[in-house]
């Protein structure tokens, strides 16, 4: 059995997190943020709100790859609000290298920093694009498949939290349906973003043939870690989405970041899974399912959705068939063999 | 060596005896043909260490040079007209965070209406987005000034912008000089970056900077360029001693000497120029022409030295400032600000429109007699253009301007290959 699949098939049975717990992992297994010496790509006094989920998604997968690269590593970034949170002059908050260049070139950027590094006999340093959401489905998506379909030598994160939260939340094109946002307002006969819309950006990047492809999500840290880890160990073109939870944004508690970021995979509404060269390779199984409301109800975006006497029954039942449709394509209950 | 070879061979060739490290190519009329030439090279083994990476746009293409210079490398790539455009916000961009990259404007009209043939628009777009724009005369000055220009970019660290007239350079098969590998390396270092991306002394580039210190970047941008005012005649100079030639600098004066009517233009329109000045001054008129190298930065104090003894200075200028008249006559204003020389306003070879010999002598021979109005459109057609100003008059669903005026000339629709 590899150390891959044993990851999946031992069981450790725990109440309360349902994440395994540090001290019952394997020595090399165990996370990076649990070390003493952690690399801490990103150090404390950022400005991000608080419990901001992208702060804490960046933090788990850039100090997975500070550790995956001995510390040779690079990270390109779009702009958004990571860039903004983390660097205001004259203070920076990245004890890694770092790029700041546009919106919308960041994985163009990265694409020539792999190369120069190359160039410069320096192929040991890693290169990481990263941006939001927007940066990356909407206004980055040309340079993002023109990095994907050269296989050029970049890892890409998005980290999603599925509207324009730097500019003061605005729909993307990773915005969910009835989803409240400035430019989906919860008022009409819809309220919130529409359905029928949007793009899946992991499955997209799959249609590339890339190596590898996978979905992460900050209420799983040592599943984020070892995405990260595999990811790293390949090179060329690598994609991995990230769901992370905007408390300003969604409308939810500081201290919620993690529960609402679990229930969207609990849901089956973000499916966690991973593909290399264009197939599915794995998923990770749903632990306790629970219906879509648990993921919606905590979250004001979507308040116009439970209002007293009037709830959207019709447009929660849809949402609720978005996620069954990902329990079954993915196979996030395992009941079939393969993936 | 001297050969006879087009001009985009000749700069590819130049580019690669500057040992770019990775090169970046998005094609476009009329450049394409230098980014051609330098993959070929590369894909040929010619070019040692470099990568030549085919991107999915110009907006890539000069991204994936922000990257690979940040990391150290020497950076390249090459565009012109709306490809200059669709990269227009990492232009800002490269000059914003000090990356000596060069690139090659192969110089073509904007549209609408679509056009792939030879103006300054595209160049005179990006003039104010803190690049150093140097203006090919020549396609020998094209290839001596790729070489001069990773020199002046490295030093400064500040991106160059190299514009040669897109076919009549671009496309010109002409005796060139291509120089050798020893000559460019005894001229060019190699490249030792002011700021690297490097694990071991991790700093974070391009950040957020608020209004507390804003003005003092920029300000430290507009110090660049003065810098390279000051540069660009001592590499110029440097350049002769290695070369044996005279290339480059801020400006060249033709037969200025006691010129009453000082023509003044940028890039290979000066040619022309010259030969109407020679026959001028053969029939006795006093007139000479300068020939604007650096655009950006722009040489006041040159410019007011070569024109101030002059009575008429007439700008020819191949892009328009539409609702102002000339760039490059408002630019040359504010060099002769404290004298009364009047400056006019030739707009002039838009979109490929041929700008003859008779034509120049004409609007030359109009200033002296003090005959020329600010802003003249050189060879305009009046009928065609007063035609159709009535014709839009009666009717408020007139239609496409451009369609009607090639209708209105009995043109059939012209293609190119854009
Ligand atoms: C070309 C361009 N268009 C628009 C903007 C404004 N802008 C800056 S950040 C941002 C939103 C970023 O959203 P996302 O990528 O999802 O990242 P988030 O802030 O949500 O993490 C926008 C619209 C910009 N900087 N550049
Ligand atoms: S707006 Fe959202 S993504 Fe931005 S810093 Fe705040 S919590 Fe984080
Ligand atoms: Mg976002």
């Amino acid at each position: 059995m590899t150390d891959e699949t044993a990851l999946q098939r031992v069981k450790f049975y725990q109440t309360g997190t349902h994440t395994v717990g540090n001290r019952l992992m394997d020595k090399a297994r165990r996370s990076v943020q649990a070390s003493m010496d952690r690399s801490n790509a990103i150090t404390s006094g950022h400005r991000a709100c608080q419990g901001c989920g992208e702060a804490l998604g960046a933090r788990y997968a850039l100090d997975a790859a500070l550790r995956a690269s001995d510390g040779q590593l690079v990270a390109v970034n779009a702009t958004g609000c990571l860039e903004v949170f983390t660097t205001p002059y004259p203070e920076t908050s990245w004890q890694i290298p770092w790029l700041h260049s546009l919106f919308g070139n960041a994985p163009a950027v990265a694409t020539g920093v792999a190369a120069g590094m190359r160039r410069k006999g320096r192929a040991d340093v890693r290169v990481v694009a990263q941006g939001g959401d927007g940066g990356t489905t909407d206004i980055g998506f040309g340079c993002l498949s023109g990095m994907f379909e050269r296989n050029d030598d970049v890892l890409y994160i998005c980290y999603d939290n599925e509207a324009y939260m730097n500019t003061g939340v605005q729909r993307s094109s990773a915005t969910p349906p009835t989803a409240r946002t400035a430019t989906t307002p919860a008022v009409g006969d819809a309220p919130g973003n529409i359905f029928g819309t949007g793009k899946n950006l992991p499955l997209i990047a799959m249609a590339h043939n890339i190596p590898y492809v996978a979905t992460a999500n900050v209420a799983d840290l040592h599943d984020l870690e070892d995405k990260v880890t595999t990811a790293m160990d390949i090179r060329g073109a690598r994609y991995i989405h990230i769901m992370v939870p905007c408390p300003l944004g969604w409308g939810s508690a500081a201290d919620a970041t993690i529960h609402v970021a679990r229930m969207a995979v609990e849901s089956g509404l973000f499916p966690l899974f991973e593909a290399e060269h264009g197939r599915v390779t794995r998923s990770k199984k749903i632990r306790r399912r629970v219906p879509v409301e648990d993921y919606l109800r905590p979250q004001r975006r979507f308040a116009h959705l439970f209002k007293k006497g009037q709830e959207d029954t019709e447009r929660i039942a849809r949402l609720q068939r978005m996620a069954d449709a990902n329990i079954e394509r993915f196979n996030l209950l395992g009941e079939r063999e393969t993936p | 060596m001297l050969k006879q070879t087009e001009g985009s061979q000749a700069v590819a060739e130049a580019i690669a005896l500057c040992r770019p490290e990775v090169v970046c190519a998005y094609p476009i009329t009329p450049q394409t043909h230098i980014v051609e030439g330098v993959g070929a090279l590369v894909k040929a083994g010619k070019i040692e260490n470099c990568e030549f990476i085919n991107v999915e746009s110009e907006f890539a293409a000069l991204s994936v040079a922000i990257g690979a210079s940040a990391a150290g490398a020497r950076a390249y790539t090459a565009t012109a007209s709306q490809g200059l455009l669709f990269m227009g916000e990492a232009v800002y961009n490269a000059a914003g965070l000090g990356l000596p990259i060069v690139m090659t404007i192969g110089n073509r009209a904007i549209g609408a209406p679509i056009n792939i043939w030879n103006d300054h628009t595209d160049s005179m777009s990006m003039k104010d987005s803190g690049w150093i724009q140097l203006f090919a005369e020549t396609n020998q000055e094209a290839v001596d000034l790729h070489i001069q220009a990773f020199r002046l970019a490295e030093e400064l660290s500040c991106p160059v912008m190299v514009c040669m007239d897109g076919f009549i350079l671009t496309h010109a098969y002409e005796r060139i000089d291509v120089p050798s590998q020893e000559e460019v390396d005894a001229f060019l270092p190699p490249y030792d970056p002011i700021q690297v991306l490097d694990p071991v002394e991790p700093y974070s580039i391009g950040a957020m900077v608020g209004p507390e210190a804003f003005t003092e970047v920029r300000y430290l941008a507009h110090e660049k360029q003065l810098q390279a005012l000051r540069r660009i005649p001592e590499i110029g100079a440097v350049f002769k001693d290695v070369f044996g030639r005279q290339s480059g600098g801020l400006i060249h004066s033709y037969r200025t000497e006691g010129a009453e009517t000082i023509a003044v233009a940028l890039g290979s329109v000066n040619g022309t120029i010259k030969e109407v000045i020679d026959g001028m001054r053969d029939d006795g008129a006093a007139v000479g022409s300068v020939s604007i190298c650096s655009f950006r930065p722009f040489p006041l104090d040159e410019l007011r030295a070569a024109l101030v003894g002059a009575k008429h200075v007439v700008v020819i200028e191949k892009s328009l400032a539409p609702g102002l008249g000339g760039i490059v006559a408002s630019n040359i204003r504010m060099a002769l600000r404290e004298t009364a020389v009047p400056v006019y306003t030739v707009i002039a070879g838009l979109g490929g429109r041929p700008i003859t010999m008779n034509s120049l002598r004409e609007v030359l021979e109009a200033a002296g007699n003090m005959r020329l109005p600010d802003v003249q459109f050189l060879d305009l057609d009046h009928g065609a253009v007063e035609r159709e100003i009535l014709r839009a008059k009666q009717t408020r669903r007139a239609g496409p301007t451009a369609e009607n005026i090639l209708r209105n000339l009995g043109h059939a629709a012209v293609a190119g290959n854009d």
